[in-house]
């Protein structure tokens, strides 16, 4: 149960967003910018991907879910693969400026100042772009915020995992920005 | 200096709002709508939770930036704000505001560690709902913010006489592109 009356029902972020209008509309304009937009070098499914890791190193059930069935629906990859990438992504065939990047992420989970030149140096050489990893620092960060925004609250959450690769099509189609929080 | 080329003429995370003004507008709003509105918590008691977070994530830039934010709407009371940083139990605040602090130190370590006794003891000293809802997301914006500005070494300013300068244009005209667009205050 939550820790507040959220005076509805929904599951996950879904649940204090239509509980607070007034901070959904900026929390989920700078979800589509950082996750969708298609003015950016990184796919979108690279840019969930980095909101899926951070998730799941923040322990966070929902959000990882959500976004690792997005990542998956773009990246046309099952939820094993996913999984795989969270385990160990240096296991992975994703490509050396991903990894560079999610080793990125991984640091801003932890704190900011966990971030070192070495980090970035790597990525660069991989060929990340300043506006790349500017990107992966954000996404990173903005997950700390609404991966702490769902449990600091005790959302609730779908344990079947499915729920999640079933809703991901749709959320690809409608984005974060125009749709409708109760479907 | 920064890991990315950034102005840098632009304190902190107004560098970094200006290299990407697409996210910059919804980062705004966001600070805009938690920290500005008058609906429940106070601004000072909005600031000082972001203050508390930004000390706990270690953020020079954004706990000295929001703490002197703090002391223009505490009509210049620094002491206590620097209480809410050092051990904000002796703070001349609120047990509700206490109750709350409590909360945000919580969501600053994870959102997990956030538990029934903390949310009850905070509505126990009189927060609303709401009152803990905008805690819990203040203290999970700053975890974005501080990580932003420290994750991208954003350029700190170690004249300290430049952040009630900031600080004073943000009470007056609140949070939005203007802070990077316009002319930084001196």
């Amino acid at each position: 149960m939550a820790h507040i009356d959220l005076q509805n029902d929904l599951p996950g972020i879904r649940g204090p967003m239509l509980y607070s209008p007034a901070t959904a509309k900026p929390l989920n304009e700078l979800a589509e910018m950082l996750l969708r937009d298609d003015d950016n070098s990184l796919s979108r499914g690279e840019r969930e991907l980095i909101g899926t890791y951070v998730s799941y190193l923040n322990d966070c059930f929902f959000c990882q879910n959500v976004h690792g069935a997005l990542a998956g629906y773009y990246l046309q990859c099952d939820i094993p693969a996913i999984d795989a990438i969270k385990k160990d992504y240096t296991a992975t065939d994703i490509s050396e400026k991903m990894k560079a990047l999610l080793a990125i992420a991984a640091l801003v989970q932890q704190s900011g100042k966990a971030v070192t030149k070495d980090a970035i140096d790597n990525a660069k050489s991989q060929g990340a772009t300043d506006k790349e990893i500017h990107d992966a620092v954000l996404i990173a960060a903005a997950f700390c915020m609404y991966n702490r925004y769902v449990d600091g609250l005790a959302t609730w959450a779908p344990q079947d995992r499915q729920f999640y690769v079933d809703r991901a099509p749709r959320r690809a189609a409608e984005g974060y920005v125009e749709y409708d929080l109760t479907k | 200096m920064p890991h990315i080329k950034v102005d840098k003429d632009l304190p902190g995370i107004r560098a970094l709002l200006a290299f990407s003004p697409a996210t910059a507008t919804p980062l705004g709003e966001l600070a805009e709508v938690l920290l500005r509105s008058d609906d429940g918590l106070s601004r000072a008691e909005r600031e000082l939770i972001a203050t508390y977070v930004s000390y706990l994530n270690d953020c020079f830039y954004c706990h000295h930036s929001h703490g002197e934010i703090a002391v223009c709407y505490l009509n210049g009371d620094s002491e206590t704000v620097e209480q809410v940083r050092n051990d904000y139990h002796s703070a001349n605040i609120s047990d509700k505001l206490k109750a709350l602090l409590n909360i945000a130190g919580k969501v600053q370590k994870g959102g997990k560690h956030v538990t029934t006794d903390d949310v009850e003891n905070a509505g126990a000293e009189g927060a609303t709902d709401k009152d803990i809802h905008d805690t819990v997301l203040i203290a999970a914006a700053f975890c974005l913010f501080n990580r932003y500005v420290d994750g991208l070494a954003a350029n700190t300013p170690t004249d300290m006489s430049t952040y009630p300068l900031r600080a004073q244009q943000i009470a007056k005209y609140g949070y939005g592109n203007h802070i990077f667009v316009e002319p930084q205050p001196s």
